[in-house]
């Protein structure tokens, strides 16, 4: 078994008077990638979001790469270098053309030589099939080009974990397969991953280990295979029901 | 006909009082666009925080300003400042009006831009493992002004074009000049108010169509998305 690369532990996390998380524990290996699913509201965003630092937690600890990463001497600069986010939105920065946007982080913050961060990001963008688009500016790519310009950019920086919220939430749907396509790839290359997403099939084909989030808790943590096949909680059944009736209602219009 | 217009422009110093105004005018314009500038960014940024006192006092001031004529607070300055022992020129009053305008309209522009840039911007740097200090110098400070230079430009234009209201104060501009030689040239020339006139009327659209299509440059430039 590979190691514990990040254990969360008791995580509370409540927005004034509103709970959000109510106790979240979970471990995420080495390699592994968790896919967490759940209704809206569930907190599986903020999860994300509590792991690099861009929501302060209430209680509970996270430790990431054997030292504990949150209380008073925090250094989320630090951590957000080896945690990675990728967001709904791309947040591709509109002033700065697509090579900009990918060596910001390492030139600036890791300070690395540019001759050779600029080496890193035309590997990954060639990865991503977007070499040719080096130059161009954020406004002229299309929704699923922005989002891989936005997964090199985090990859840039050579993460240790990455993290995904909802990554095609935004895209059309003929978009939303070249950037799963990307991320199933980084997957089987063993990069440890933590993906928020309502895409059932990619999660079932990409996962590790489902987690189920619903009202701040996990209802239940499984293999897809297992989860998908045989929830053994009501609420994951439920939820998955809903998926069904819309893949059944798709099938029956086409 | 032409003869007429050119004897207009060469009789007497004619040519160069209308250069002199346009030099007042100049002058008048740049100096309260700087001041605006000056005074009208920290304001902005003021209005942009988190302090609401401050920010309320700044809106008044700016909705106060907004709504007056122009040609009102050149007056009530003009002829009350004096009565109150301050002493300025007219050329300085008129320098004084302008910015108090400029820097009220500068600073909405400042905030709009600040304000206006969406909080994800922010988090995608942090994220990044940018410090908040990079995140306002590579990611906020960039997009800023990208955003305020068109309305910069444009109420530069405006600042511009307003100035001819110092006519009014006795301030030898470019408009006041024109009507000087006009009232002279008049007398034995009819046309001379069209070609005076029409004179400056180009000046105008010299000065302020290149800043202009200057603006619109820049915004097709920068356009983000």
């Amino acid at each position: 078994m590979e190691q514990e690369i990040l254990i969360i532990r008791d995580l509370q996390k409540s927005f004034g008077e509103t709970p959000v998380l109510n106790g979240v524990s979970l471990s995420v290996r080495q390699g592994e990638v968790l896919v967490i699913i759940g209704p809206s509201g569930c907190g599986k965003s903020t999860l994300l979001r509590c792991l690099n630092g861009l929501e302060p937690i209430n209680s509970g600890e996270i430790e990431f790469d054997g030292k504990i990463i949150t209380g008073a001497q925090a250094n989320w600069n630090l951590v957000r270098q080896k945690i990675g986010m990728v967001f709904q939105n791309y947040e591709l920065f509109p002033h700065l053309n697509v090579m900009e946007n990918i060596l910001l982080g390492p030139l600036k913050v890791q300070k690395r030589p540019k001759a050779e961060a600029t080496e890193v990001a035309c590997g990954w963008l060639e990865r991503v099939g977007l070499l040719d688009r080096a130059e161009a500016y954020p406004r002229e790519l299309s929704g699923g080009q922005k989002q891989r310009v936005a997964i090199v950019r985090a990859l840039a920086m050579a993460p240790e974990i990455m993290l995904f919220d909802e990554v095609t939430a935004s895209l059309d749907p003929e978009m939303v397969r070249e950037v799963l396509d990307v991320m199933l790839s980084l997957a089987s290359q063993g990069l440890t991953m933590l993906i928020v997403t309502h895409e059932m099939g990619f999660a079932r084909a990409v996962a590790d280990k489902i987690i189920f989030l619903d009202g701040g808790s996990i209802v239940e943590s499984a293999p897809p295979d297992i989860f998908f096949a045989n929830p053994s909680t009501e609420r994951a059944r439920r939820f998955l029901n809903i998926f069904e009736f819309d893949e059944d209602k798709k099938l029956g219009v086409s | 006909m032409l003869d007429s217009a050119l004897s207009v422009f060469t009789a007497g110093r004619n040519m160069a009082r209308l250069m002199e105004g346009l030099g007042v005018t100049v002058w008048i314009s740049l100096a309260s666009v700087g001041l605006s500038a000056l005074i009208g960014i920290p304001l902005g940024l003021i209005m942009a925080s988190p302090k609401r006192a401050a920010a309320k006092a700044i809106r008044l001031y700016l909705e106060t300003i907004r709504v007056m004529p122009i040609l009102v607070l050149l007056f009530l300055f003009y002829y009350s400042l004096s009565k109150v022992g301050i002493n300025l020129t007219a050329f300085l009053v008129s320098i004084l009006v302008f910015t108090l305008w400029g820097a009220a309209e500068m600073s909405d522009l400042v905030r709009a831009a600040v304000t206006s840039l969406p909080v994800h911007q922010k988090e995608s740097g942090r994220a990044l493992g940018l410090t908040e200090i990079q995140v306002s110098l590579y990611i906020v400070i960039p997009q800023a002004i990208r955003r305020l230079l068109p309305g910069v430009i444009n109420l530069t234009t405006r600042m511009i074009k307003t100035t001819p209201f110092v006519f009014f104060i006795n301030i030898p501009d470019l408009m006041k000049v024109g009507q000087q030689i006009v009232e002279v040239s008049g007398v034995r020339d009819y046309l001379a108010s069209v070609w005076v006139y029409g004179f400056i009327f180009l000046i105008y659209f010299a000065i302020c169509y290149p800043v202009s299509l200057f603006s619109r440059f820049l915004e097709n430039r920068w356009q983000s998305g």
